[in-house]
């Protein structure tokens, strides 16, 4: 019973560091800010270093906590950021008061991003592996490209869709708000650092609260043995439908932050293709795959890395690719590790090396 | 008709590079189990290298496009050795990760070298297009060559992967390392040589796909290395008839829908075929059944 509470412990006190760390980070910032230390770019950079920490905590569920590897993550977050943008567009001229709608903005962009999540992963789930990492990255390549060919506007007769131009949508005066692949323009930049930092909080507190439930163990023990973990009755289908619906969810809300950080929203590759799945799963994997606090400090020095490089210009994303190799050989290889052990032992004398610090 | 017929050519000729693409991904990942995501990029490569060769070093067609297959199977056999190699013990997503760290690489410096600026590749194929049907139908001399260079490759492949001992090699690697190298087979040396033929395959598909649509720039290799890979999986991963299947299937099945549906929405339908075709047989057209062992 001592050993449970010990590990109830142990568990908590890293959460809480967690939490530390971006409340601390925060505030920082935000002393920079007020003392005016902050550069204009690293101002820039702020709420892109909280929808990349979101996007990372949320794909780490699924490719961490559930084991799955998911390539379409950006996918979740380009319908995230569309469905609130439009939200927020429709909305903008009514007499609702800004924080409230951003609020409902932030709610309708992770229901409708869990929706997909949840539609997309009763088919998906049943594939394994590879195969199941092709299929959603199909599935992000299918909505950027749905969203590209997407019209929609309001007129006084409701709704109208087209997928051909503006002229199909047969409109009657109103607005066309989705246009196309120029998307959509004159959203309400909402987004602030605050509340980005308040919904990274929020993200690690569902995801980390998650994890050391029931729920979360079961998650964990069918990624560890499926079999044995059916055999003992868990629902595979479902806790895996779990993970990767919350984890649409905060992707989602992350896609919210982006769409309501700019003055005009396209679905290019370079936001919401595979490029940016990719990237995201680079800061899920460099964090340490299943590490929740890993995520968050691989996304913010990930994403600082190149602009702090950028004094380098054209080599700046060369030096990245390479950083990013030796990373992984450093971490991950046998013969390295044997190295670095070796390293660590002559270092901390009998310790076995500790934690490691990368 | 006519036209069907025209649209029907082009999609077996972009097809057929998406074949030749595939059979890289599909070999690297029978040998290696990993989705060798800078395939795409050596394919970029052996673009630049053939345009070099031939623009400004002045070689003569045959000797560019030998010279582009020697530069990358001696690319993809350093990248396989520093980068992969090392890596082979670890788990599967380190590697991916790793393949992309090389994609960037080669994206970036393939940038510095020739910018981003797009080089108008002159075509590597030099017949004249085919009339037929009294002037209504134009084959091009590419689409003419690309399908021929890609059953050849199949054909080729095929025979020695069965008839050779190199070949078979390669298929015991892949089927049981372990066991390989108790029998004697050269591991590491199987796995180099999966990984030339693998890349100078993508320098053909590059030198092709490039005379199709003539533009290169560093991001040339992204899309068609994706399809590619959808091409592979398609038809089942690690399978060689496989990959021709799926990636004919894919070209077809892109241009048809381009032509007949939508052109905006032709990466949706070819994505959708995808998915549907897993979710009917989930490892593919030509896949094997993966049983699953307490």
């Amino acid at each position: 019973m001592d050993k449970v509470n010990v590990e109830k412990q142990k568990i908590f006190r890293s959460n809480l560091i967690t939490f530390g760390m971006v409340i601390a980070a925060y505030i920082v910032v935000e002393v920079m800010m007020k003392t005016g230390n902050i550069t204009s770019l690293l101002k820039g950079l702020l709420v892109p270093l909280c929808i990349y920490s979101i996007l990372a905590v949320s794909l780490n569920l699924v490719v961490g906590i559930s084991g799955e590897l998911s390539l379409g993550h950006a996918g979740f977050m380009c319908i995230g950021a569309f469905t609130s943008a439009t939200w927020s567009m429709l909305m903008k001229s009514s007499s609702m008061p800004e924080g409230i709608r951003f609020f409902f903005a932030i709610l309708i962009g992770a229901v409708s991003a869990a929706f997909f999540g949840f539609l997309i992963g009763i088919p998906v789930l049943r594939l394994k592996g590879d195969y199941l990492a092709i299929v959603t990255l199909a599935f992000g390549e299918i909505i950027k490209n749905l969203v590209n060919a997407l019209y929609f506007g309001v007129d006084a007769k409701g709704p109208h869709f087209s997928l051909e131009d503006s002229m199909h949508l047969n409109m009657d005066g109103g607005t066309i708000i989705i246009k196309g692949a120029q998307g959509i323009t004159g959203a309400p930049k909402n987004s602030n650092f605050t509340i980005g930092v308040i919904l990274l909080l929020i993200a690690l507190f569902i995801v980390l609260n998650l994890i050391n439930s029931r729920t979360g163990r079961a998650i964990m023990a069918i990624r560890d043995n499926r079999i044995a973990a059916e055999s003992v009755g868990l629902n595979i289908t479902k806790y895996k439908l779990l993970a990767f619906t919350i984890s649409a969810a905060i992707a989602g809300v992350g896609g919210v932050l982006y769409a309501h950080n700019l003055s005009s929203l396209q679905a290019l590759p370079k936001n919401f293709g595979y490029n940016q799945s990719i990237m995201i799963l680079v800061f899920v994997v460099m964090g340490g795959i299943g590490n929740i606090r890993g995520s968050v400090i691989a996304a913010v020095v990930l994403t600082l890395l190149p602009e702090l490089l950028r004094g380098l210009s054209d080599y700046r994303m060369l030096i990245y690719a390479v950083v990013l190799i030796f990373m992984m050989l450093f971490t991950s290889a046998p013969a390295f590790m044997q190295y670095r052990e070796r390293i660590m032992t002559a270092l901390h004398g009998k310790n076995k090396g500790g934690k490691e610090m990368d | 008709m006519m036209s069907f017929i025209s649209y029907l050519l082009n999609g077996l000729s972009l097809g057929s590079v998406y074949a030749i693409i595939a059979l890289g991904y599909t070999m690297v990942y029978g040998i290696a189990k990993m989705l060798n995501f800078a395939h795409g990029d050596i394919l970029m490569v052996g673009g630049y290298t053939a345009f070099i060769a031939l623009n400004s070093m002045g070689l003569p067609i045959p000797v560019a496009v030998l010279v582009s297959m020697a530069v990358c199977t001696l690319l993809g056999i350093t990248i396989e050795k520093v980068a992969y190699k090392p890596l082979r013990q670890a788990n599967s997503l380190s590697v991916l990760i790793t393949a992309i760290g090389v994609s960037y690489l080669l994206q970036n410096l393939a940038q510095l070298i020739f910018s981003a600026n797009p080089k108008s590749f002159s075509s590597f194929v030099p017949l004249k297009p085919v009339k037929l049907a009294g002037g209504q139908l134009t084959i091009s001399g590419e689409t003419i060559v690309t399908i021929v260079t890609c059953i050849i490759i199949v054909t080729g492949l095929v025979t020695f992967i069965n008839k050779t001992k190199a070949g078979q090699a390669m298929l015991a690697v892949s089927e049981d390392k372990g066991a390989a190298t108790l029998m004697g087979v050269d591991v590491n040396g199987t796995i180099s040589m999966t990984f030339a033929i693998g890349s100078a395959l993508a320098a053909i598909g590059g030198i092709l796909l490039c005379s199709a649509y003539p533009t290169l720039t560093p991001t040339t290799g992204a899309m068609p290395g994706i399809k590619a890979f959808v091409a592979a999986v398609l038809g089942g991963i690690g399978s060689i008839p496989g990959a021709f299947i799926g990636g004919i299937i894919l070209g077809v099945l892109e241009n048809l829908a381009k032509a007949y549906i939508s052109s905006k929405l032709s990466d949706a339908i070819v994505f959708s075929v995808l998915i549907i075709v897993l979710l009917v047989k989930p490892t593919g057209i030509l896949g094997k059944k993966i049983m699953e062992k307490v």
